[in-house]
Order: structure tokens, then sequence, then C-alpha cells
């Protein structure tokens, strides 16, 4: 079980100098084992920061982050034993490849956690399961491999240290539509098999739409709206309003609702779109 | 209007390497065009973008750019001066440390006189609405003002085409908006020759033309909505099409008619609404 | 942490020091530093000192940012310093000690030494930005184009190692805080294993900085540059007459250190 809370988290980069900056003020949220979570926001709204929080790789201004009610940055040893639990793959992760193969790669996690040398195969090839990496590749090199493959070895390094959260900031960045796909279901996968908590950071509303129970939207550094899919794409204009884009099939729902169509229901999906269409339309047949 | 980049049966292989990334490409930009190519990963688009300024050489074939073979070491300059380039991450692309410095550094090689690379530079950053940042450093810029930086620091080149290799694969939303609806600008209002090489279908809907890659081969070329209301051909390129589009075929399945050339969501919008309510009011009385 | 390295790091402004031609600040900076090193008594260190004093007061540039630059400076200043207390030879302050009167003295000139050619090296990387000094110090090494010296060539890789050093610096916090969520330990164990644990951090870097490299190649070549030949400069730099005053005045100074030191001073 790991039950994340955080209480009144704020985070003032370059405190004292001319450069201060608060990137996060006063956010407070609990994220409940096995919840599959998307955290959006534009560019500079304090997504990235809050979720550097979640495995003390930052450290509080203000404010406690709690793993299971324990402060996770009590002492240098829980800020390292949270680490293990709560697992950050960060942007652009291929950069981070640096061994010579590709299973020393995925490896490097268990091995930094001093686990014997058949715990640590086992946990290298589950992890590569889960990712779609394949026993054939282990043995080559990472800067080999295509970029959508290097991406999927380097999530399965964080995966291989079994994390109970796994966090991904902007897994599918820079990838085409293919591999963003493959690694979504990946990542899905994962949840399903492991039951660990996800938390994926991402500008992709049409992602959002299709991978996730829970929604954290971040804006100016606060979290402004926190809710189902249903509960927060109903708030069309006021995602707009903070710079993010709506799911292409929300965005023509609310440009039919305009025009005087009458839809039922949530409608952010292409099949919610093209059901609620056909129920507006009294279409019997098909 | 005549061609400014001709392809003649294009092949191109990387030496010691079995796999053909460019197979008997055959094709022409027409001057004054917006030309969106759209493939996935490995598809060969960025290699058809790098023999449009002669940074890759055909195996076989020949491109031709304002007439001038790209093999020809000679008119290699005059090649690049013509045809300019924007690639994906922006970082790698600025050289200087200020804004200006960096959208002169064309003109300066071109040994354009002074005066007149200031009043380039000045100019060039005015188009891309930068001008304010002119005297900034690059790398406490976003994503979307560096791009726009890069695209300045070409135009200031005074280029006849300019070509964009996934300009926005790096960028959040809000820079993507900023780069597309800059490039359409520039096409539009300063019949700018664009090529936009990209794997984001929705940036391909205002194109005048939309070419699909697949394995080194071109696989659709038309216009947008041609190529776009082929929605199987482009499921199984593992492609995705616009959801106006898809929401259109599924309707029509349904029994509808509605036309499948419709790929802007207030268009689309307005012709459901007309059918829906059309068969709505039909059904009551 | 990383980001505190005010390595040619530039202040802008708008006083007569930064005003002045790059090529100008250039020379003035090694006439600064032959006249540094040839005072020898304390009458040429106070005049010196003096002279930086003012530089720092017309430039404008806060002692808070001089302090912070020389900070990582520290340990080799007080490292000479100390050796110097310890190996000179003369009269003992006390019976039986080794720390002589003339160490002493010589701790003191060598600390002010150092310091002082490490500010009036700031005062020229903080009032002038990287880009003018590397154009200033093209201009100024042509001559030795004659000799097949590369000069652009060198100044070019300079300005782009400026360029870089920001995104560089961004990026190795990027790839420590990524290997850091990996449970990687750069903070305990003996030294050897503390180079090792570097290693995470330096092939990612490496690798990518080759990648920046290539794409870079790549760019430049599709902005047509093919050296130096035939270039032409957007801003070209110009003597005025402040440049002149600010020269001659250097001159002055440092003949003055000259003929102070002839006299013993």
């Amino acid at each position: 079980m790991a039950v994340i809370s955080v209480e009144n988290l704020t985070h003032t980069y370059s405190a004292g100098t001319p450069f201060e900056q608060t990137a996060i003020r006063d956010v407070s949220v609990t994220l409940t084992q096995g919840e599959s979570i998307f955290v959006l926001g534009h560019t500079g709204s304090g997504k990235s920061t809050f979720v550097q929080h979640l495995n003390a790789l930052l450290q509080p201004t203000r404010g406690t982050v709690r793993i299971d009610g324990e402060d996770i940055n009590k002492d240098k040893i829980s800020r390292r034993d949270v680490k293990r639990r709560v697992g950050l793959v960060f942007q652009y992760p291929e950069y981070q490849l640096f061994e010579e193969t590709v299973a020393e790669d995925i490896a490097f996690g268990p091995k930094n956690m001093k686990l014997s040398k058949e715990e640590i195969n086992e946990r290298v090839r589950e992890a590569a399961g889960f990712v779609g990496v394949e026993e054939s590749l282990f043995s080559r090199s990472p800067l080999e491999l295509s970029g959508g493959q290097k991406r999927r070895v380097a999530i399965a390094g964080v995966i291989a240290m079994r994390p109970e959260v796994l966090i991904l900031d902007e897994p599918t960045a820079g990838l085409d539509p293919i591999g963003s796909r493959t690694i979504m279901e990946n990542i899905r996968n994962y949840r399903e098999k492991s039951g660990a908590t996800v938390l994926v950071v991402s500008h992709n509303m049409d992602d959002a739409a299709r991978y996730c129970e829970r929604l954290i939207v971040f804006d100016h550094g606060s979290i402004r709206m926190d809710g189902t899919p249903e509960q927060v794409f109903a708030h069309t204009e006021e995602l707009m309003d903070v710079g993010l884009n709506v799911p292409k099939a929300a965005e023509i729902a609310a440009a039919l609702r305009k025009r005087g169509v009458p839809l039922e229901g949530a409608v952010f999906t292409h099949d919610q779109l093209l059901r609620a269409l056909r129920r507006a339309g009294e279409v019997t047949s098909c | 209007m005549g061609a400014i980049v001709e392809f003649e049966h294009v092949t191109f292989r990387y030496p010691e390497e079995s796999r053909d990334i460019l197979c008997d490409i055959c094709l022409s930009i027409e001057k004054g065009s917006f030309t969106a190519v759209l493939g996935h990963n490995g598809s060969g688009k960025s290699t058809l973008a790098k023999h449009m300024n002669g940074i890759l050489l055909p195996t076989q074939g020949k491109v031709f750019v304002a007439g001038l073979c790209t093999a020809d070491e000679d008119r290699i300059l005059e090649i690049r001066h013509t045809v300019g380039m924007v690639f994906q991450n922006p970082d790698n692309q600025i050289v200087a440390n200020v804004v200006e410095e960096d959208v002169a550094f064309a003109p300066e090689n071109l040994g354009v006189p002074s005066e007149e690379i200031r009043q380039r530079v000045d100019d060039a950053l005015r188009l891309v609405d930068m001008y304010e940042y002119r005297r900034h450093a690059p790398h406490l810029l976003s994503g979307g003002q560096k791009q726009r930086v890069a695209i300045a620091g070409v135009l200031a080149m005074q280029p006849e085409l300019i070509v964009l290799d996934e300009p926005t694969a790096m960028l959040d939303p809000k820079g993507r908006a900023e780069v597309i609806s800059t490039v359409q600008r520039l096409c539009r209002e300063n019949g700018m020759t664009v090529v936009l090489i990209t794997h984001h279908m929705d940036e391909c809907i205002d194109a005048d033309r939309l070419i699909v890659m697949s394995n080194g081969r071109i696989a659709a070329d038309g216009s947008p909505a041609e190529v776009f209301s082929h929605v199987k051909e482009m499921e199984d390129e593992g492609l995705d099409v616009p959801e106006t589009v898809r929401i259109v075929r599924d309707l029509n399945d349904c029994g509808f008619v509605l036309p499948t050339d419709l790929l802007h969501t207030e268009e689309c919008a307005d012709a459901i609404a007309a059918a829906v309510l059309q068969r709505r009011a039909a059904w009551q009385s | 942490m990383l980001k505190d390295i005010t390595l040619g790091q530039y202040f802008p402004g708008d006083t007569v020091v930064h005003r002045l031609d790059p090529r100008t600040k250039l020379i003035l900076v090694v006439l600064y530093i032959i006249a540094l090193f040839n005072a020898k008594g304390w009458g040429a260190y106070l005049l010196v000192l003096a002279v930086t004093v003012i530089c720092m007061a017309v430039s404008r540039i806060h002692p808070r940012n001089i302090f912070k630059g020389l900070k990582p400076m520290l340990f080799i200043i007080a490292l000479t310093a100390l050796l110097n207390i310890f190996y000179t030879q003369g009269t003992p302050i006390r019976e039986g000690w080794i720390i002589t009167w003339e160490g002493i003295e010589r701790a003191v000139k060598m600390m002010l030494r150092i310091t002082l050619l490490i500010v009036g090296t700031f005062l020229l990387t903080y009032t002038t930005s990287p880009m003018a000094l590397t154009d200033g110090l093209e201009l100024l090494l042509k001559p030795l184009n004659r000799l097949k010296v590369p000069v652009h060539e060198m100044t070019l890789m300079m300005s782009m190692a400026l360029r870089f050093i920001p995104t560089l610096i961004e990026e190795t916090d990027k790839i420590m805080s990524a290997q850091k969520a990996r449970g990687a330990d750069f903070e305990t164990g003996n030294l050897i294993e503390r180079a090792k644990a570097l290693l995470p951090i330096l092939v990612p870097l490496f690798v990518s900085a080759f990648r920046r490299a290539d794409e870079l190649a790549v760019a430049m070549e599709s902005r047509c540059y093919h050296g130096g030949e035939g270039r032409t400069r957007m801003k070209q730099l110009r003597f005025c007459t402040r440049d002149f005053i600010a020269l001659i005045l250097g001159a002055v100074f440092t003949a003055a250190v000259f003929v102070m030191k002839h006299f013993g001073l």
C-alpha cells in the first residue's frame, strides 16, 4: 500500500536571490494506491516541480509530503528509501542511458538497491517484458536502438525497481502516434499487472481522455481542477482558459451543442461522440 | 509558377546499410505552395527533407533546387541560400548568445553588408514576432520562442523555400501553435514556399498539399481533404486521421450522407448539426 | 548548485566601461596583468589596488558579484598563502619558529596578486558580452592568420563553448536528477567509488554533447557557414575617442608601475 498525501506544499526556486520564483503554492492532494492519474497543465504551471517532490528529489520550501503517513523528508534514509517506492521517469529518459548493454542499463536501479544477482536478473526480465523489449536486445548497446525502443528501455530501468507509484513526465513527447500508443499501452499494462499507482504528466488530452481515471489540472502553481475525466472535460471553456486543449471529440461536441444539437452525457472520446450523435439523430440502423 | 525543388527518381541508402531509406522518389514542389509531409518515424520523411538542400545526396537519381543539381559542389552555397532549413531540436541550431546575433549568422556567412544585415535581422524578427526579444539570451526563451528565432535565422538569409523538419516535435501545445501559426502566416501573407515535415496530422490540415511517406515511398499525395478521406489506408499506415474525418466516416456508415472533406471543427460541426437537426425534425413530424 | 558558476558571466549595463570597444578592454587587461606582475613594492601594489577599485566603481559592478566569483578560488588563494608563509627563508617572527616576517609579507602580496588578477579579468567578462569578446579577440589576433593560425575557427569555438555552457549545465542537472531517481548515490563512498558514480552522468552527457555537435554542424552548414572567408559582421567594431583615452590611461598606469619598480617602491 502506498498512499501519498501532500499537505500545503510550496516550492520556491533560488529563494533569497533576485531570481526567486515560487513554482508551486500551497498544494494539498492525496493519491491513493492503484489510481491512474494524469497531471495536466501548460509549461511553467508547476506540474514538473510537483512530481519531483513525490520522491524527494526536491524538498519542499514549506509543507509536507507523506507516504503512508511517514514524512518522506524526515532524514537522509527516508529520502533514499522513497526513491525505491516512487519511481520517476523524466522527460526524454533515453538521454540518461549509459551502460554498455540494454540489460545492464535496466539493472542500474536494482543494483543500486543492492539486490542479489538472481533477483536483479529476474527484475530486468520482468521490466523488459512490461515494456515489450525483447530479450534478443539485451546484449545490444542502448545507443543502437531506435528512439521508441530507447524510451522503453529507459522506462524499464525505473520499472525494474518495482515502484509502488510510477510517475512519468511526458512519456510520449516527440514520439509518433504508433510509438506513443505503444508506450501508453505498456504503462497501462504495468499498472494492471502490478497494481501500482500511475501518474502521468502530459499535454496530450486525447491520451488523458483514453487512459486515466483521474485528472489533476495545474495552473499558476496550484491545482485548478481535480476529478474524473467526465467532471474535468465538462469544463471545456475553463480548460481552454488555462491554456490547455480539450480532446478533439469534446471540441466537436461543444461546437455541436452550440448549434443546438442535444448531446446527452459526457462526451470526450470518439465512441462517446458517435453514440451521443446516434441517439440525437435517432438513427436506429447499424 | 514553376517548381523550386525537383526530385528525379531519388533513391537513398546509407553506406553499409542494406535498406533503402528513400526508394525512387519523384516529386516537385511548386513555388508559393504550402506542402506538408506526414509519416511515422522511420518513414523517410526527414531524409527527404535533408535532400532538399544538399545535406544528403541521393545514392541514385538527382535533386534539383532552382535548376541546380544538389550534387554540384561548386553551387552548394547557392542551393543552401535558396532553401532554408529549420530542425527539430531548437537548442541545437542556435549558434549565438544573443537572439539578434544568431539571426545575423546566415547573412554574415553570405557576406551581406553590415547595414543590410541589421535591416534583414530586424525584419525577420518582426515577421516571427520576436523583435522585443532581440537582445535576449536564447537559452532563457521557451521552446516555441526558440523555434521562431530559428525560423527568423533562416528568413534573414532570404531563401525561396523554407523546409521545417519536425519543428514542433519537442514543443508543448502552446509552442506548437505559435510555430504553426507563424509558418502559416509566412506562407499566406508573405508568399513564402513552405515544406513542413511532421507526424502531427492536425498540423497538415491547412496545407495546400499533403504527402504521406511510408517505407521510403510516397504513399499518398493530394489535398489534405483528399488524402484524409482514405481513412482506412491512413490507419493501415499507422497514422491517425483527424477526429472530424473519423466521426464523419462513422456517421456515414450509419446512414448519414455527409461530405468527407471536412477538416476543421467548425465546418464539420455545421454539417453534422444540419444533418442531425434535419433528421430530428423529420422524425418528429 | 551548478547554476552558481559565474564563469564568463556577463552583466549587461550602460557604463563607460561597458561601452568601450572590446579590443580596448582586452588590451587594457593585458596591460593590467603586465603591471600587476611587475609590482614589487607596497606602493605599486597600492596603485594597482586603487586602479582596480576605481574600475569597479566606474563599471558599477556590485562587489557582491565579485566576491561570488572569487569563492571557488578561495582554496587556491589560501593554499598559495600557506605555502609562502612556511617556505620562505628569513627572520623568524619568534625564536625557533618556521614562520618568517618575509614569509608573511610574501603571502599577503601573493594573495593580493592572485585576487587582483581574478578581479581584473572578471571586470572584463562582466562588462563585455561573450560575442563582443570573441569578436574583439578575433580582430586583435587577425595578424596571426599570416602564420597560419586558424584565428577565426578558434574564436568561433570559444563563442560556441560559451553559448552551450548554460545548455550543458542544465542538461547535467537533469541527468543527475534522473540517475538519483534510479537510486544513484553521488555523495557517499571513497574517492574511487565517487569517481565511478560519475559515469552515469558523464556517459550520457558526452553522448548528448556529440549529438548536439553533430546537429549543430548540419544546422550551421544549412545556414551557409563556410569558414571565415568572405564573412561580414552585423556589428562592426569602431574605436572612439573614449577608447584612445582609456588606452592612454592604461599605458600611463603600466609605465607608472615600471617606474615604481625601478625606484624600489
